[in-house]
């Protein structure tokens, strides 16, 4: 079965920027684990782009795809309380619209 | 408000590190998911969401397999694929075949 072809979300970031997961509170279904909403990391590879996982999941198209990236986080940062070592990482794959420059 | 599945950095315990052999049940219910979304019936994103549309409690009291089933009947329900009642006189049928095994 052949998809609507529809061009994907401008690319926003980079390997090596920061960015910010945004704050928000939708109802649906999200993607982005509520541990990490708020927190800031660095991009560490684009994974591509996808249909929006968020639409898929009540059988629209998710269209335009959606860039995805890797984000990396430190361990201290996401968790007040963390014991492990200092440069200890999360990597988290997170869809851009989920993302602000940090 | 978080979600009750979206436990990510609650205290949970140690994490149970035992594997078990999968019953018959649930190697078809991965089996019926494989081909339903082959055939483009139901995706895995709509499994993930009515696994999350559980509730709390099934979510916690079912096993891994029970809320795949219970979720995939969600989702082919909504697509219009099987009807409610066609799901509950099949289901009753089989309760049924399963009380009298016949001769």
């Amino acid at each position: 079965m052949s998809t609507p072809r529809m061009n994907p979300v401008a690319q926003r970031f980079q390997p090596g920027d920061s960015v910010r997961v945004r704050h928000a509170d939708p109802p649906g279904h999200v993607r982005t684990p509520w541990y990490i909403r708020g927190h800031t990391g660095v991009v560490e590879r684009v994974c591509g782009s996808y249909p929006n996982p968020e639409e898929l999941a009540y059988a629209h198209p998710g269209l335009p795809a959606q860039p995805l990236y890797r984000v990396r986080f430190l361990q201290r940062e996401v968790w007040p309380d963390y014991t492990g070592g200092a440069r200890d990482t999360v990597d988290i794959e997170i869809y851009q619209h989920w993302l602000d420059p940090a | 408000m978080r979600s009750h599945h979206d436990m990510g950095g609650k205290p949970a315990g140690p994490v149970q590190r035992s594997e078990h052999d999968y019953a018959f049940w649930e190697k078809r219910v991965d089996a019926l998911l494989v081909l339903l979304t082959r055939k483009q019936r139901m995706n895995v994103d709509e499994l993930r969401r009515n696994v999350e549309s559980l509730g709390a409690d099934a979510y916690d009291r079912l096993s891994y397999c029970d809320r795949w089933i219970q979720s995939i009947a969600q989702s082919l329900i909504q697509r219009g694929v099987i009807s409610v009642d066609e799901l509950g006189r099949k289901m009753a049928e089989i309760e049924q075949r399963a009380r009298d095994p016949g001769p």
